[in-house]
């Protein structure tokens, strides 16, 4: 055996003890800061009275029991539920549009790309589309209505509709995100399994439902995922179309939480945390669904 | 394949589904057709009451105005300002956590990888008090480099779960065959896994730079003035102004969605893979 004059440098030595940590660090400190320290921060926040600036003072629950008595809380909690059944419509629409799509003739690339701009666009200009879309006296949908129903409605400004048609806007890019989904899960498709059922006769529903579906089954997990979070995320296009009105009507608790804590009237970050961590708490269950089912793969991988 | 290849269906039917086909697109992108149109109609058609209508003529000049009277094109500077170095920046982190997390046995493995993940979901307002704090004691509020730090934490998260289903994906003997050679853990990463993950690198860039350019949430609480505003905040401020300027309107926006769009476009592949990993093998 060799002997080594100079003993190796201590990196030599120990660096496969020592890599995956420095590899790691630079990352996992930045989210660290960013990502996981605020949620604990925010959760100690919700406990105070804070104006963003001045001293914090401890208030208990006090927050959470104003929240409680608050009107508006329970409109924004009606329309998130609203919200996240309706969106889930993009998950079937987004289906459809895939089978529709998945041909192979002239051009079909070109289509399903246009097909899919809409979820390319900002959601910013995807909420100024449709206020366009909905303004009374020259909005495109407003002039459909006029001429089917002989009366007008300002979607946007009538307290019964505004919610639905902003969902319908956010159902846009969403419908077009799970179509994308779709296609690719089309695309990679057992095709003697299909084969075989098309000689037992199964055709069109009964093919779908028994064969493909069960085998777009990744597909349409992740649009579940995809789709749940969206519709409980939505702020941008309740910015955007409504702020929230008219007379808080379109209100959901993320913009609600945003509204509170930097409200015109002055901050009120301990009750906008608050409310902050009811939203959290209810992504949370979801999520925990979600990475349950994703470590049950990984370890059947 | 399903549904049934068309070349298989009968004549009428063929010719039915090329028809169709136009139709469906034409309706699915009504909204979006109505505004380039509008963004391309002079401003006395809409005040003579022609909203829908053939234009009178095609204005170019709406586009020359949003660019001359209002600061579209110093946002559109911000944008990139902010989405070009968060791309560098998180894919850059993610490269070295991706490998970090798929190369080496952590004993916490699983608990990083539940943290990634979870934060990757969360609702933006559980961050917003305590990021907009911090972005202020730090003296970066209403400068690109707040916007810029808190991306690139934000997608570190979910680039490096990409980046480490991507590495996991690669022939492990390439790296132990490297080590018994005695090649030190940065060369095997420079030398050997970096180069095999360009395409999630290009991937990544691609749907990095959407998500950042098309943030709303962030450039509305990190930043207040005009010098630092990215385009989505930009253009919402500018529709408070163009009050039913909709031609203005319309030519604005058309110009904010335009550099997804065109990224879309170029690196389609890419875009499509990054968004669908996970959807084909489960």
């Amino acid at each position: 055996m060799q002997h080594d004059p100079q003993p190796a440098g201590f990196w030599k030595r120990n660096q496969m003890k020592i890599a995956p940590y420095v590899f790691f660090a630079p990352g996992a400190l930045m989210f660290s800061i960013y990502v996981l320290i605020p949620i604990v921060q925010s959760i100690w926040i919700s406990f105070q009275d804070w104006d963003g600036l001045g001293p914090k003072t401890w208030i208990g629950l006090a927050n959470y029991v104003e929240l409680l008595d608050d009107d508006t809380f329970y409109v924004a909690l009606k329309n998130n539920l609203l919200w996240l059944g309706l969106y889930l419509l993009a998950i079937p629409m987004g289906l459809a549009a895939a089978l529709f799509l998945n041909q192979n003739v002239w051009g079909i690339r070109l289509y399903k790309s246009m097909f899919f701009f809409p979820f390319v666009i900002s959601q910013v200009v995807v909420g100024l589309m449709f206020t366009w879309f909905y303004a009374p006296d020259f909005g495109l949908f407003s002039q459909m209505i006029k001429w089917l129903t002989g009366s007008e409605v300002a979607i946007l400004a009538d307290e019964r509709y505004v919610t639905y048609g902003i969902i319908v806007a956010g159902l846009w890019p969403q419908t077009a995100y799970c179509m994308i989904l779709y296609l690719t899960g089309l695309n990679n498709l057992n095709s003697e399994q299909i084969e075989a059922a098309r000689m037992d006769n199964a055709r069109g529903w009964r093919l779908l439902r028994h064969v493909i579906l069960p085998q777009l089954a990744p597909a349409t997990f992740i649009a579940m995922v995809v789709t749940v979070i969206g519709a409980l995320r939505s702020f941008d296009l309740v910015s955007i179309m409504t702020a929230g009105g008219p007379y808080g009507s379109s209100q959901v608790l993320s913009y609600f939480m945003y509204e509170q804590a930097l409200s015109e009237y002055g901050y009120r970050m301990g009750y906008g945390a608050a409310i902050a961590v009811v939203l959290f708490l209810i992504m949370m269950v979801f999520i925990t669904l979600f990475i349950v089912r994703m470590i049950a793969q990984e370890r059947n991988r | 394949m399903f549904p049934t290849p068309i070349q298989k269906a009968s004549g009428p039917t063929r010719l039915a589904y090329q028809i169709a086909l136009p139709i469906a697109l034409v309706i699915w992108l009504f909204p979006l057709i109505g505004v380039a149109v509008t963004s391309l109609r002079p401003a006395s058609d809409l005040a003579a009451g022609n909203y829908f209508g053939v234009p009178s003529s095609i204005a170019f000049e709406n586009y020359a105005s949003v660019f001359r009277d209002s600061p579209i094109g110093w946002y559109i500077l911000n944008s990139f300002k902010v989405t070009i170095p968060t791309v560098i920046g998180a894919v850059g982190l993610s490269c070295l956590t991706g490998f970090a997390l798929a190369v080496y046995g952590f004993r916490a493995n699983l608990w990083v990888f539940f943290a990634f993940v979870a934060g990757n979901f969360i609702p933006f307002q559980i961050l917003m008090v305590p990021v907009r704090d911090l972005t202020l004691k730090a003296g970066l509020y209403d400068s690109t480099l707040g916007l810029v730090l808190f991306h690139v934490a934000f997608q570190t998260g979910f680039c490096t779960l990409f980046m480490r289903n991507f590495i996991k994906g690669m022939p492990f003997a390439l790296i132990e065959s490297a080590r018994v050679e005695g090649v030190s853990e940065w060369q095997i990463f420079r030398h050997i896994v970096l180069p095999l993950m360009r395409p999630a690198i290009a991937a990544l860039s691609v749907l990095v730079f959407t998500f950042v350019w098309n943030d709303y949430f962030w450039a509305t609480v990190l930043v207040q003035g005009q010098h630092a505003m990215p385009v989505t905040a930009g253009l919402y401020a500018l529709n408070g102004q163009w009050v039913a300027a909709w031609h203005l309107v319309s030519a604005g926006s058309i110009v904010a969605a335009l550099p997804p769009v065109l990224m879309f476009f170029l690196m389609q592949r890419h875009f499509i893979a990054g968004l669908t990993l996970g959807a084909t093998k489960g």
